[in-house]
């Protein structure tokens, strides 16, 4: 028999384990809807082109200046860490190897985390409490298709792209800081860039960004339409979509590198 | 024929229907009333089956909506107009986008959704808007243009909620006007849901009052401003004891 003081813990227990099982539950539905809705490309079509254009061409900025510091970076922490031990044009390998398979997709994932799923929970939470999905729904539309089929496909299709962008010019601006602040010359970098080069580095990078891309609009729709009591409900959305996003790009990272590599 | 039938919902804890009936003929405005927070919204939304019942139905023109699979629901919805509270207008689209998006859904030709579209926002007085954003709008024209998307779509029922709450008197006035216009003009079936009493009495054949869940009393204006029942006087006069 629980002594009485127990009783509130075993039940706070309970509750949370309810709470947890209908959040799955609550996911799985989400994604099922989601499957659902994928053939009615005609209501998705043209949204999906706006929202790759919103994710793809504004996102880019902010990835490649990111990007570009961390070439930086990178050439100047490889050569500072070999400290005459390693030959210097490994410098080339280490930028090359982090930013394909690391660095580029992880930082410009998590950059994108805060700016595009944020975005994307504010937009459909502030719909949602001002009734604008409902009103959809009265338009015989079905919010999945009009409006998560498109950032999750745009999130998808348009991560690896930036992504790939990130990846060169973090490598250019991990060239050029080699070039005048290292004194490595280009044949020496481009040496060490091809050295340990596979074509899996370039693919496993993408491919893992296309998740990043998946996940970060998953989350941020799941959240904005779930989004309850007004200007406050949507400011904690947005907060959890960015905290949720980067979560589970770092679950995933770590959960591809052991399956892929 | 829109038939309520013992229609019960809670959120939580809390009673909102509690076997609430009603039935809505074809060709009248009925004007449901009633007390801030007592279920009229939620009564209404399980019309087009944004709600789902926990007991009871909702029957439009013989099909129960709760029964009803996505393209049940999607082929009820094309046959009914809902104007928001907050008129709910897509911020990132003119007016213009905002009235045709329920005519492209239904398959029109740009040439017809033009006409349409045009019609819509000439019957609620707001020809020229069409390039304005909703957050250049006035509130008053905000809901205008909600009806004018609702009526684009030439439904056969339209179901307005709260469409004079926030407005001044005038514009108040207007808005009983389009819908009275509405019906008269496009034959269209309305069930209003307001707690504004001089716009009941000017929009609604008949008036029916929703208390604690359930229709305490519902008639035409003639009865319900004549009626005995005190819950019904004194909120149709606004006592507050």
């Amino acid at each position: 028999m629980l002594t009485p003081s127990l009783n509130p813990v075993i039940q706070a227990i309970g509750r949370r384990a309810v709470a947890a099982v209908e959040a799955v539950g609550r996911v799985g539905h989400f994604l099922q809807d989601l499957v659902r809705a994928v053939p009615d490309a005609s209501t998705w079509a043209r949204p999906a082109v706006v929202q790759m254009r919103r994710i793809g061409v504004d996102s880019l900025p902010v990835a490649l200046f990111i990007a570009a510091f961390t070439g930086v970076v990178l050439a100047l922490q490889a050569s500072y860490t070999f400290t005459g031990a390693v030959p210097l044009y490994f410098v080339g390998t280490l930028v090359g190897k982090t930013m394909m398979l690391e660095l580029g997709p992880v930082l410009a994932g998590l950059a994108l985390a805060g700016r595009v799923g944020a975005s994307m929970a504010a937009e459909l939470g502030t719909m949602k409490v001002t009734e604008q999905v409902d009103a959809l729904e009265t338009l015989a539309y079905d919010p999945q298709s009009y409006l998560v089929v498109p950032r999750v496909l745009a999130g998808t299709l348009m991560f690896p792209v930036i992504v790939a962008f990130a990846i060169a010019v973090g490598i250019v601006t991990g060239w050029l800081t080699s070039l005048v602040l290292l004194d490595l010359s280009t044949p020496e970098f481009i040496k060490g860039l091809k050295i340990f080069y596979r074509f899996k580095d370039v693919w496993f990078g993408l491919f893992k960004s296309a998740t990043f891309g998946c996940t970060i609009a998953l989350v941020g729709c799941i959240v904005g339409l779930r989004t309850r009591g007004g200007a406050e409900g949507v400011g904690r959305g947005a907060m959890q979509a960015v905290v949720y996003s980067a979560i589970l790009i770092l679950v995933l990272d770590a959960f591809w590198a052991v399956v892929l590599l | 024929m829109i038939e309520f039938q013992d229609l019960h919902k809670a959120f939580g804890e809390k009673r909102v229907l509690t076997g609430m009936s009603l039935l809505v003929q074809d060709g009248e405005t009925l004007v449901i009333i009633g007390y801030s927070g007592t279920g009229k919204s939620v009564a209404l939304k399980h019309i087009v089956g944004l709600l789902h019942p926990d007991a009871g139905d909702v029957i439009v023109d013989g099909r129960r909506v709760s029964t009803l699979d996505r393209e049940g629901l999607t082929a009820l919805r094309q046959g009914i107009g809902y104007v928001f509270q907050f008129a709910a207008l897509f911020d990132s689209m003119t007016v213009a986008e905002n009235v045709a998006l329920g005519l492209r859904r239904r398959g029109l030709s740009g040439e017809e959704i033009e006409d349409r579209v045009r019609e819509a926002l000439a019957l609620v007085d707001l020809s020229g808007t069409e390039v304005r954003l909703p957050a250049e709008l006035s509130g008053g024209m905000r809901k205008r243009v909600g009806i004018a998307r609702a009526i684009a779509l030439r439904p056969r029922y339209i179901l307005y909620d709260e469409p004079t709450t926030g407005l001044d008197p005038v514009t108040s006035a207007v808005m009983d006007r389009l819908m009275v216009r509405a019906r008269e003009q496009l034959g269209v079936t309305g069930v209003v849901v307001t707690h504004d009493m001089r716009s009941a009495y000017t929009v609604g054949d008949r008036v029916a009052m929703l208390y604690e869940g359930q229709i305490r009393q519902v008639g035409t204006v003639a009865e319900i401003q004549e009626t005995e029942d005190p819950v019904v006087r004194q909120f149709i006069e606004g006592r507050p004891e």
